[in-house]
This record gives C-alpha cells, sequence and structure tokens, in this order.
C-alpha cells in the first residue's frame, strides 16, 4: 500500500489546489489535508488492487440524436 | 363522520378513506398542519410547511370525488419531500444557505410531479445534510434534525428531515435521495421503511444531483404498502434523465402478497457481519429467523467497494459545486466544507480506477445473485448516535461515527441494487433497520420479503405517538 506521509498529502493539497485555480483558506486547510488523508487510504484500497486491461468503467456516453 | 383512526392509519388507509368516501382530503390535510405544527418544532424535521398549497391540492382531491371523477391511486395522501426536489414556486435549497440565493423552481420535479398528480398532497420540504454530503442531519444553516425516538439523538441522513417526519407520524410517505445510504440510514434510524430502487429506476429529473454515478431517488413510509404504492406511481422512463433505465412500468403493489415461496435467501457474510454493535447483528437474526434462513454467502471486496465510493463521491460532489468551493467556501456548512474541498483535489487516477474497479465489482455480484435472489444485512452499525457525537466504538475499535454510518450501505448502492431497508422492533428503545437487497430491477422481491415480515410482525414501523 501507498504511504501517504503528512508532508506528501500537504503538498499534494497545496499545489494541487494552485494548479486547479482553488483557494483554500488557512483556517480551512487542516480539515482538507486530514480528509485528503481519508480519501488516500480509501484510494490505496483501489489503487493496489489488479484489474485486467479490459475491465471499462461503467458510464456510456449515448450519442444524442438530434431532433429537428 | 369517520371511524378512521388518525394515529393508526398509514397512507394508504388515508386513501381508502378518502376514496371510500369515510373522509375528505381537506380534513386529513388539516389534521396533518395540526400535527405538524405540535410536534415538528421538537424535532425539525421541515425546512417549509406549505400550508396555502396543501389545502388547495386537498380541495381538489375533494372536488373531483364530488364530481364523480378519479381522484388518483394516493388520493388525499399528505407527502413531504427532502429539500432537494423542486417544487414550483419554492428555491431548491438541497440543504445550503447558497443555493438559498437562487430563483425559485419553475416546476416539480419528476417524481414530486407524479406523486401530485396521483392525488397526493404536499404538505412541505425536508432537512438534509448540505448538499447531501453526510449521514447524520446536522445541518449548521438550519439546525439539527433530531430523532424523533430520542430528539438527543441524531435521524440519520442525508435524509434525516424524511426520516424523522415519517417516525414521527407526520406525514406517512416522503421522498428522499440515496447516494451512499441516505434514505436508508435515516429509514433505520428512525423506525420506518425505505427502498432505494435499482440505479436508473426513477427519474432525477428536478433532483439536485450529489455524486451522479451513484445518485438515486425513492420514498420513505410507513408501511411496505405505503413505499409501494409511491414508488409505483413514481416509475416510468424519462429521456431528460441520462441514467434513466428507460424501462416500462412494472407494478409492485399488486403483488406484495405473493410471499416468498421460491426466492433464495441467504444473509451476508464478511464485511457485513463484523464492525457493528451487537444490536445491528441482533436485528438481523431476528428478521433472518422470521424468514427462516440460515444460507450464508459473501460477496467479495465489498470493503474496497465503500473505499471506490467515497472516492467516486468526493470527486464528483466537488467537481459539481467547483465554482462555489472556489468563491465562497466560508458559506459551506463546515461538516461538509473541507471534504467538497479536498475532494476537488483527487486526482483523476484514483477516480477512474474506482470507476473500473465498480464494473470488476458488478460482476462479482452479479454471480453471487445468480445463487441466491435475497440478500439480507444490517443498515447501521449501530442505532441512532448523540448529535454531535464525533466518535463511537465498533467491534471494540473506536471510529469516526459519521462516515462509518454508511459501512453497510456503501458498498451496496454503490452497483445500484434495489434495496428496502425494514424497521425491525428491537428490545430497546432505538430503531435499527435491516436491508433486504435483489437483483437489479427486483424491487418486487424486496418489497414481497418486506410485506411478509411485516405481515409476521418481524418488521413494523416505530412510530412516535
Amino acid at each position: 500500500m501507498i504511504d501517504h506521509s503528512s508532508s506528501d498529502l500537504e503538498a499534494h493539497v497545496d499545489a494541487a489546489a494552485k494548479v486547479i485555480g482553488l483557494p483554500i483558506a488557512p483556517a480551512h486547510r487542516p480539515g482538507v489535508v486530514l480528509y485528503m488523508g481519508v480519501l488516500a487510504a480509501a484510494a490505496a484500497l483501489v489503487m493496489e488492487f489488479p484489474l485486467a486491461e479490459e475491465v471499462e468503467a461503467a458510464p456510456v456516453f449515448a450519442p444524442a440524436p438530434i431532433q429537428p | 363522520m369517520s371511524a378512521l383512526d388518525y394515529a393508526a392509519a398509514d397512507g394508504t388507509a388515508l386513501v381508502e378513506a378518502v376514496r371510500g368516501g369515510r373522509a375528505r382530503a381537506r380534513e386529513i390535510c388539516e389534521r396533518t398542519l395540526a400535527r405538524i405544527a405540535a410536534r415538528d418544532p421538537a424535532i425539525n424535521a421541515f425546512t417549509r410547511v406549505l400550508t396555502e398549497q396543501a389545502r388547495a391540492d386537498a380541495d381538489r382531491v375533494d372536488a373531483t370525488i364530488a364530481a364523480g371523477g378519479d381522484p388518483g391511486p394516493l388520493a388525499g395522501m399528505p407527502f413531504a419531500v427532502k429539500n432537494l426536489f423542486d417544487v414550483a414556486g419554492l428555491t431548491t435549497l438541497a440543504g445550503s444557505k447558497i443555493n438559498a440565493s437562487r430563483p425559485p423552481a419553475a416546476r416539480d420535479a419528476f417524481t414530486v410531479a407524479a406523486i401530485r398528480r396521483a392525488g397526493g398532497v404536499l404538505m412541505g420540504t425536508l432537512n438534509m445534510d448540505e448538499y447531501a454530503y453526510g449521514f447524520t442531519t446536522e445541518n449548521s444553516h438550519y439546525g439539527p434534525t433530531r430523532n424523533p425516538h430520542d430528539p438527543t439523538r441524531v435521524a440519520g441522513g442525508s435524509s434525516g428531515g424524511s426520516g424523522a417526519a415519517v417516525g414521527a407520524g407526520l406525514v406517512p410517505v416522503a421522498l428522499a435521495s440515496d447516494t451512499n445510504g441516505s434514505i436508508r440510514v435515516p429509514a433505520a434510524l428512525c423506525g420506518v421503511f425505505g427502498l432505494k430502487p435499482t440505479y436508473g429506476r426513477l427519474s432525477r429529473t428536478g433532483s439536485a444531483l450529489f455524486a451522479a454515478s451513484l445518485d438515486h431517488v425513492g420514498p420513505l413510509g410507513r408501511s411496505v404498502r405505503d413505499v409501494a404504492a409511491a414508488y409505483d406511481v413514481m416509475q416510468g422512463s424519462d429521456p431528460v434523465d441520462p441514467a434513466s433505465a428507460g424501462r416500462p412500468v412494472e407494478a409492485c403493489l399488486p403483488r406484495l402478497g405473493e410471499g416468498i415461496g421460491g426466492l433464495r435467501i441467504a444473509v451476508l457474510d464478511g464485511h457485513f457481519a463484523k464492525g457493528g454493535q451487537p444490536e445491528a447483528f441482533a436485528a438481523l437474526a431476528q428478521v433472518a429467523a422470521a424468514l427462516g434462513v440460515s444460507r450464508r454467502t459473501t460477496i467479495p471486496e465489498a470493503a474496497r467497494a465503500r473505499a471506490a465510493a467515497m472516492v467516486i463521491t468526493a470527486a464528483e460532489g466537488a467537481t459539481l459545486h467547483l465554482a462555489d468551493l472556489r468563491t465562497r467556501a466560508a458559506d459551506f456548512d463546515p461538516l461538509t466544507r473541507d471534504r467538497f474541498l479536498a475532494g476537488a483535489l483527487v486526482p483523476t487516477a484514483w477516480y477512474l480506477q474506482a470507476q473500473r474497479f465498480r464494473s470488476w465489482y458488478r460482476a462479482q455480484v452479479a454471480a453471487v445473485l445468480r445463487e441466491v435472489d435475497v440478500l439480507l444485512a444490517p443498515t447501521t452499525p449501530c442505532p441512532a448516535p448523540r448529535i454531535g457525537q464525533e466518535r463511537m466504538t465498533l467491534d471494540g475499535v473506536e471510529v469516526l461515527t459519521r462516515p462509518n454510518l454508511g459501512v453497510f450501505t456503501q458498498p451496496l448502492s454503490f452497483i445500484g441494487l434495489p434495496i428496502l431497508s425494514v424497521p425491525v422492533p428491537t428490545a430497546g428503545a432505538l430503531s435499527l433497520g435491516v436491508q433486504i437487497i435483489a437483483a437489479p430491477f427486483r424491487e418486487d422481491q424486496v418489497l414481497r420479503v418486506g410485506a411478509l415480515l411485516e405481515a409476521k410482525g418481524a418488521a413494523a414501523a416505530a412510530i412516535v405517538g
């Protein structure tokens, strides 16, 4: 399992928020880092699970016919 | 004029009285308004009571009957809706302060319109966790909804207003949504029935989305027949909802009495048999015993499914609200804000791998459901926690209260299975529920099992007062 240290999580939050233009107030940052850790732990369970290449995400894009 | 026992009547009994000329819809509406006025201040289920609109709807039902017309299959039945459903003329809050400045909805949501067309009388809108992101309805803007069985405890969420309104006997039916357990958790903690239909079965048009890949809508009710009656009239394909399965109406109400002969039923093992308090498993054992079920089966990787659901929910929910998160994060509820902000920072690989895992997991569960028709599991791992309770102990381990209320619901809604949470009479004062789970589009089976349990007294709504 990937080990997410607290400094990695803080670095990710700061950098990713900047890249997508999402200001995070200093008062909110500790909570965001905390929950990023919860999500990272959940994601680690998903990412470590081997899936065959042919396993495709379920949502199907349906081209919509044009109504005259 | 009537011998109708209002305190004991479910929605179906009220409809039968109206249709049979033993009660007027207006009389039921006035009693409902009076009960809401008397009891709601203590539980805070309603965010808006539609007094005049409800009276007008009820009068229309009575006028139709007086003119010899058909007032509809839900004639005069009072109902209320989680405040993420559009109601024409009202601003749809979705539990938020931010949306309160939006213009009113132009029309009713698909499902709200369906119930009103069937003669249902809309009494008002109900409290919820902000943008449906929570399991407790401790809403910082509109106050917590309190459990009708113990006002120091939560009603569950995110549809806590819906659970509490039915559990307090304010309305027999309430509409709600369920992304990770938001119908089933409040149904269980408030002691009522809650149906989360198959993903795509009921249209979500006009109901605010949360995580579109996982969003469902459905009814809570004080009896299985109330839930089935409401569910039946809300069916129908909707080309506007991209998730709509487009299936024809398959009425369940006429089939409730068919029993469970031939159904293969098993109790879920593994993830669903640990991490809960003994009362939750005792309720499950009661239901299994009433059905004569001893078979057990396992869904593989359910804990991983829950993790994947958390990632998808966070990423989709945050993306939906990104514009507001950028410009007015301080206006979010402190109980959702940090989670939404973090969700906006989820790497794409996490999200897409969670979606790919969902496909794999669907195939594993399909294999289980080829061998067994109906599965049983606890709805929540514990009875209602106290309002404000940050931590609780499950299986000897101290965990965060709020996210863990969904530990048994999330792995199942993740792949859209139809599930009825039934309230189980327990020795204690607090309510617990059991999930009746079937293969996709077999709502008829979960409702038939629920109806049998109700007939045996092994499931019963616990209505306060």
